[in-house]
């Protein structure tokens, strides 16, 4: 049975990736889960520099989800590269950084220096944080924008480039496809949508920043028709994600068209999930007598309905 | 040692208040690696609503007749969705638990004395704080503030260990009327300069922050154990953070889950 998936030079042993912000920097985990048994480790959004984020409340629980705004409080690209990245290095994991510019500049800078430091696998483009003003999602909500800072990326890395797209748009398939024309390896989507909860008796928002990004399982409809969407609009592979909380979530992203997935929230809920996703989809595969993993991809059966089977 | 997660059996609930209520866990691996201030991650249900554990102090560690730890305790607030669970778990039913997490209290050693300094649900880190500091033979003080007499709970328990206790309520139905850090203040307006204690809070964010203060006017060391809104109890998403004092002068937040909960007064920038 063959679990693996390709992004770009980049060969993943299984398709589920802890995706980034809700992972720390993977040595936060690496006591209560083997790093190298997940397909791949998306760190922390990181800047050049350290970011002191937003103040708290950071996070508001939501019917079947959650609300964050953290404001990607992170230590920067180079204290990354001393102290973390040697453990996740022996801990042999992959590592797939996830970058984030307030200019276009920052980023190609992040994508330089990354691609000299041992042990970075992929970069992830964060285009899409809702949560900070300056830079990211500015990117992420322009075609030409995210066309200009996937390019130029592009041109300073052989590293597998990854633009993680937003939700937070009219048609995210046109944004995959500026991706994929810019020379993109393969897009990451859904981030977070933007969304907003008040507390009625104070008037308050109950986050800092008022408003803030929703996930969890209750966006996992909304985030697979958008993979579904963009596996119909690019070739390149697509790393789906969205309120995945169990195998068969993960599955359905894949059936939709996602290559590989990442899972965010559900580790939250529960941090030695990793090894139930990849078992869970072993046993779908033989269950289905699926060889490889990628034969799965964008098997969606979308032909109509027999008339009969919709009035019985 | 790593925290240890576990679907642990509920072997009583007991009901103290019509808010309060304490619920035992099956959970001997947990129980016997907990410190005193550690905390454990729990959800009372199965599915997506709620959606994320609760972090809740490690209430007592149970043990069986011959002194091995067989599980621990939660005491508990309704306060939301996930307490009110929490509120009405029926003994055989389990709950997913990971712990111990954070980082514990620092117990002292004679001759310096302990006052704990306890609001409320606030209480719940001292059960084990004050059994660590008999057995260490440390003179211990609790005070204990709660709204009226009726959630005053586990006296007893205190005072079998020695803890003498000084009481208030915000009605006025139990000890003094009014709030916990006012007996704290005059007792260390007329503690003399050489006799050294250390104190440990639990409670409100205003009585954290009263008492920070008040130990630091007064000169003295002092332990708070804060409570944030938190997402994951390991350092994964960031939510639970705490503005520290930095030596640059400024400030940065730290991660109360795997910084704290246990984190010195007077480095916290209060509101």
């Amino acid at each position: 049975m063959d679990l693996s998936v390709r992004i770009g030079s980049l060969t993943l042993h299984n398709p589920v990736i802890a995706a980034s912000g809700c992972f720390g920097y993977g040595v936060e985990y690496a006591e209560v889960v083997d790093l190298a048994s997940l397909g791949g480790v998306a760190v922390k959004g990181l800047f050049l520099a350290e970011r002191d984020g937003h103040p708290a409340p950071r996070i508001v629980e939501t019917p079947a989800g959650m609300l964050n705004a953290i404001g990607l409080q992170g230590i920067g690209v180079h204290r990354f590269i001393d102290e973390k990245l040697p453990e996740l290095r022996a801990r042999r994991a992959t590592v797939i950084v996830n970058i984030c510019g307030t200019t276009l500049d920052e980023y190609v800078e992040l994508a330089r220096i990354l691609s000299d430091a041992d042990g970075v696998a992929a970069l992830e483009l964060n285009i899409s944080c809702p949560n900070i003003k300056e830079g990211g999602i500015t990117f992420g909500c322009s075609l030409s924008g995210t066309f200009d800072v996937v390019s130029a990326v592009r041109k300073v890395t052989r590293l597998p480039v990854i633009p993680k797209l937003t939700p937070n748009v009219t048609d995210v398939a046109s944004f995959a496809r500026a991706s994929e024309e810019a020379g993109a390896d393969a897009v990451s989507l859904v981030n977070t949508f933007l969304a907003m909860v008040i507390d009625v008796e104070t008037r308050r928002p109950k986050i800092s920043n008022v408003v803030g990004g929703l996930s969890g399982p209750a966006i996992r409809p909304i985030a697979v028709r958008m993979v579904y969407e963009c596996r119909q609009t690019v070739k390149i592979p697509i790393i789906g994600m969205g309120g995945i909380a169990d195998a068969r979530d993960a599955i359905e992203f894949i059936i939709a068209g996602a290559s590989a997935v990442q899972v965010g929230t559900a580790n939250f809920v529960d941090p030695l999930i990793w090894p139930k996703l990849v078992n869970g989809i072993r046993a779908y595969m033989q269950r289905h007598q699926i060889a490889r993993i990628s034969d799965l991809v964008g098997t969606v059966d979308t032909r109509a309905r027999d008339k009969e089977w919709i009035s019985s | 040692m790593s925290p240890i997660d576990v679907a642990a059996e509920v072997t009583s609930n007991q009901p103290l208040s019509p808010d309060y209520n304490v619920v035992a866990l099956a959970a001997p691996a947990i129980a016997a690696a907990t410190a005193p201030g550690q905390f454990v991650m729990i959800k009372a249900g199965t599915g997506h609503d709620p959606l994320l554990r609760r972090p809740f102090s490690v209430f007592e560690v149970l043990r069986d007749s011959r002194g091995a730890p067989k599980g621990i305790s939660i005491l508990n607030k309704r306060i939301g969705a996930s307490t009110a669970l929490l509120y009405t778990v029926r003994p055989g039913q389990r709950i997913v638990c990971l712990g111990p997490l954070g980082r514990p209290f620092t117990p002292v050693d004679p001759p310096i004395d302990a006052w704990m300094v306890a609001g409320g649900v606030g209480l719940a880190p001292f059960a084990t704080l004050a059994q660590t500091l008999g057995a260490r033979g440390v003179r211990s003080i609790l005070f204990y503030g709660a709204r009226r007499a009726e959630e005053l709970f586990y006296m007893d328990f205190f005072r079998s260990l020695g803890v003498e206790l000084v009481l208030t309520t915000e009605d006025g139905t139990a000890g003094e009327h009014g709030r916990i850090v006012a007996p704290l203040e005059r007792a260390l307006a007329s503690r003399p300069a050489g006799a050294p204690v250390m104190i440990y809070a639990c409670g409100p964010e205003g009585m954290l922050a009263a008492t920070a203060r008040t130990a630091a006017t007064h000169g003295r060391p002092c332990q708070v154990s804060v409570e944030r809104i938190m997402g994951c109890g390991l350092g994964g998403c960031y939510s639970c953070v705490v503005p520290m004092r930095d030596e640059r002068g400024g400030f940065h937040h730290v991660r109360s889950c795997i910084a704290g909960p246990v984190l010195p007064g007077d480095q916290i920038l209060w509101e």
